[in-house]
């Protein structure tokens, strides 16, 4: 079967725009102090930084699976109105600036906050300024682009299948965790995919709402706006790094969980 | 940020290239200020406005993303620096068309709380345990002088976060999120959500500002008015409002 | 046939997107019903009706239990009916070997039962295969396999074969006949293709914007066509017999002469088309040739069919030009004859 070929109009465009998103890498890749890679590498602030971002991204992606696919999945179910108020209230920290969601943070969990007062005045459990806060701005920040890709796979998902589950005698959660979860597989994973991505790179709500310091709070995003200030060229060194292992991770991942690519 | 700030240099070029073919001298300026001047400086600019029917442009941002951008080719008449270090900077990259002059101090005053629940008196206060204390990252120069002042009052402190930006250490202490923060005093004067405590002149650090006309500048008798107008006794009484120590 | 037990009662009606369904349906213990139909006549509708995938008004029961019953809100889940449903295609659990989607329904000794229907069914060299390495009618044999391991009550068919190529259809219609004929309950076989009602089913029902139009047993359906969807259904001339060579034994004791017969029970399907009426005994080549009685003529289109009756009996389709040539007429007594060559047949 032969597909019908992409117009020329089409193509030049997608050339425009490969160059669009290429050439502000090739300018991190081409400008890049080489000399000072090496030694931003072995720095230990730099693996220091480097472990936390994964930790919390890492982390970020794994609340936001537990709580996003079941958010996805009553999403799906939902009809009319109820449907709109639900996903915009989803995809609000997708348009808020991330600086206002990490503002917001305070407002709910910080010390004054709706449950951070009690949470502080009854066991002095403080959340803003710590690692659990770097994670909670990050899965605030990123959960919804879980949410949305996981609400998309469950809409185009062949429904028999959960129906030829239930004749066959299995109950809502055998049917969710035997049948709907493995088929919803490819669209959790680009769900997490991007949803890991986003808290990679989460700057503005971390900063607000988690602070910045060396080993508990600077993710590497943050470790890059310290260095952009002081020494760009330490900083384009760092951002190299994010990109390499970011792009590791991901080409690693895909064949581990999609089975072919 | 800083993004934004060079799209806003480079904006700037373009517009002021624009009003130099023009010819005749231009009626306005272009100022790269540092970002805790901006209370007094749109001050001075409203009255140099009245006064000389000279419009002025302002870039504020940190001192260093100024100087960054300053030697990355941004136009500008006049650049107002929160240190005299940056300042020498740019004057050694041969972009400063005039003198330097040092226009006004800042020193450094503990941000607290409404009221002072804590009850915080000192820098000693500080090293606490229990207390959320805040500071600006020792790569910014508030950070920097917040360290020299606590080296200087023996006191060591654990912050709970070190902000890239004096305006994060202001904005967490005045959520109540953190109990107190080093800033300088005219930030606590501006921002008006936060209680000063004053740390002795002997562990006190003061900031220089230092101001000049650039090199670049398309209207250097605008900028030769606007420097002039802030060393006058009418903008050190403004910059005085704005909690800074005349010169 | 009598019916010892009505196993399955069922009063259904559904409303949805201005269509209504209205059927009363009762079918007996270990029998077959066929529902026909065009399509969006509520033949599936029916059947999700029936597995308790949508809520109805009315009342099911099945085997003494009711199932549904809208008067008093009774309304039992489709996971705790013990119904089997099989679908068009096959929808065998594409992340699940073929083991596992069999033993997917069962309770206990799960991987022992399971690989004992793949073994009854000679598919035991494909037990650790994934459904995406199965042939079309492999995987629809594995997917009935998998619901009548779980022993259901009910078993519903929506178009089981409708999705095979042409080639393995017979295949796969016969291995369903004979898992059918082993099979307890009752079962529901919705259908578009009227080879395949005629095969399986003791009863068809005939659907037609949501209301059951015709009941009967194939041979009372297809004789006395009382709308446009069976007519075209009885479109066929299907005859059933035992092949031996070359030659058919119908039921009536006629013989067929095909080209291919096959051995043992076989159908034999002559299109209309394909039977020539003669005044005079034809000479030459056909081997089929009667004596019949022209019962009544339809004109239908451009083209007359002709209901015979007589050895064969038969449906012919001829056109008016031969009809005043052979001054046919109700009660006309002609020749029939048919090409061995258009006769198909094959094994049923």
């Amino acid at each position: 079967m032969s597909q019908a070929r992409i117009p020329a109009p089409v193509l030049a465009l997608a050339a425009a725009g490969l160059l669009f998103f290429l050439l502000p890498l090739a300018g991190l890749i081409v400008r890049a102090p080489w000399g000072q890679v090496g030694p931003a590498l072995v720095a230990p602030e730099t693996a220091t930084a480097l472990g936390l971002s994964l930790f919390c991204s890492v982390t970020a992606t794994a609340v936001a699976l537990v709580l996003g696919i079941p958010l996805a999945v009553v999403l799906s179910r939902t009809q009319g109105t109820l449907r709109s108020v639900l996903r915009a209230l989803t995809t609000l920290p997708m348009v808020l600036p991330p600086v206002v969601g990490g503002v917001a943070l305070f407002l709910a969990f910080g010390r004054r906050g709706l449950v951070g007062e009690p949470l502080h005045q009854a066991f002095g459990i403080q959340i803003p300024f710590t690692t659990a806060a770097a994670v909670i701005a990050e899965t605030f920040v990123a959960m919804p682009f879980l949410v949305i890709a996981v609400e998309g796979g469950l809409r185009s998902m062949d429904h028999r299948y959960e129906e030829a589950a239930r004749a066959l005698g299995a109950g809502s959660w055998r049917v969710f965790a035997r049948v709907t979860l493995p088929l919803l597989r490819p669209a959790i994973f680009s769900g997490a995919v991007l949803c890991w991505a986003r808290a990679l790179g989460e700057f503005g709500a971390t900063i607000t709402f988690a602070g910045n310091l060396p080993g508990r709070t600077q993710t590497i995003p943050l470790a890059v706006y310290v260095a952009l200030e002081t020494r760009p060229e330490g900083a384009i060194a760092l951002s190299l790094i994010l990109l390499a292992v970011s792009l590791a991770i991901l080409i690693g991942m895909r064949d581990r969980w999609l089975g072919s690519p | 940020m800083i993004k934004r700030g060079l799209a806003v240099a480079g904006f700037l070029v373009l517009t002021s290239c624009g009003g130099g073919v023009g010819g005749g001298p231009p009626s306005n300026i272009t100022v790269f200020a540092a970002a805790s001047l901006q209370p007094a400086f749109d001050k001075i600019a409203a009255r140099v406005k009245s006064q000389y029917y000279l419009a002025t442009t302002f870039n504020y941002a940190g001192t260093q993303t100024l100087t960054t951008q300053l030697i990355q080719g941004a136009q500008a008449d006049v650049f107002a620096s929160a240190d005299t270090a940056h300042m020498t900077t740019v004057q050694n990259g041969g972009l400063v068309g005039g003198t330097t002059s040092v226009f006004a101090h800042n020193k450094l005053e503990i941000a607290v709380e409404r009221g002072n629940p804590k009850r915080i008196h000192s820098l000693a206060d500080l090293a606490r345990s229990g207390l959320v204390v805040v500071l600006a990252d020792p790569s910014v120069p508030a950070g920097k002088y917040a360290q020299e002042a606590l080296a200087n009052a023996h006191v060591t402190v654990h912050p709970a976060s070190l902000e890239p930006q004096v305006t994060g250490v202001l904005s967490k202490v005045a959520l109540g999120e953190a109990d107190a923060g080093i800033v300088y005093v005219s930030d606590i004067v501006t921002s008006g959500k936060v209680d000063g405590i004053a740390i002795p002149d002997a562990e006190n650090v003061i900031a220089d500002y230092s101001i000049a006309r650039l090199n670049s500048a398309w209207n250097r008798a605008g900028a030769d008015e606007f420097f002039a107008y802030v060393l006058s006794s009418q903008g050190q009484a403004i910059l005085s409002g704005a909690g800074f120590e005349t010169v | 046939m009598a019916w010892l037990a009505v196993s399955l009662h069922a009063t259904i009606r559904v409303q949805r997107n201005g269509f209504a369904l209205d059927v009363d349906l009762e079918v007996g213990a270990g029998e077959t019903v066929a529902v026909l139909g065009p399509n969006g006549s509520g033949k599936t509708t029916l059947l999700r009706a029936l597995a308790g995938l949508i809520r109805i008004e009315g009342r099911v029961e099945l085997d003494g239990e009711v199932l549904d019953d809208s008067a008093a809100g009774r309304h039992v889940l489709t996971e705790d009916r013990r119904v089997g449903l099989v679908f068009q295609d096959h929808v065998l659990f594409p992340h699940m070997t073929v083991l596992d989607n069999v033993a997917f329904g069962l309770r206990r000794d799960r991987i022992r039962i399971a690989s004992e229907w793949l073994a009854r069914a000679g598919l035991s060299d494909k037990a650790g295969a994934m459904p995406r390495e199965l042939s079309g009618g492999q995987a629809q044999r594995v997917a009935l396999l998998r619901t009548l391991a779980t022993e259901p009550r009910l078993l519903l068919l929506d178009e089981p074969l409708s999705a095979l190529d042409v080639t393995i259809r017979a295949e796969v219609r016969r291995e369903l006949a004979r898992q059918l004929s082993g099979f307890q309950g009752v079962r529901i076989l919705v259908t578009h293709d009227p080879l395949e009602a005629i095969a399986l089913a003791d009863m068809l029902v005939v659907l037609e914007q949501g209301k059951i139009v015709q009941t009967g047993s194939p041979a009372e359906v297809t004789a006395r066509p009382r709308s446009r969807f069976v007519a075209d259904l009885a479109g066929v001339n299907l005859l059933r017999g035992r092949g031996r060579g070359r030659q058919v034994e119908l039921d009536s004791g006629a013989m067929l002469t095909a080209a291919e017969a096959g051995e043992g029970d076989v159908f034999a399907v002559i299109h209309p088309r394909a039977v020539a009426l003669y005044l005079a005994r034809p000479e030459g080549t056909p081997r089929n040739v009667w004596r019949g009685r022209a019962e009544d003529l339809d004109l239908q289109g451009e083209r007359v069919r002709v209901r015979l009756s007589g050895t064969v009996p038969l449906v012919a389709e001829v056109t008016p030009s031969a009809v005043r040539e052979l001054q046919l007429d109700a009660g006309a007594e002609v020749w029939v004859a048919v090409k061995a060559t258009e006769i198909s047949v094959y094994r049923a």
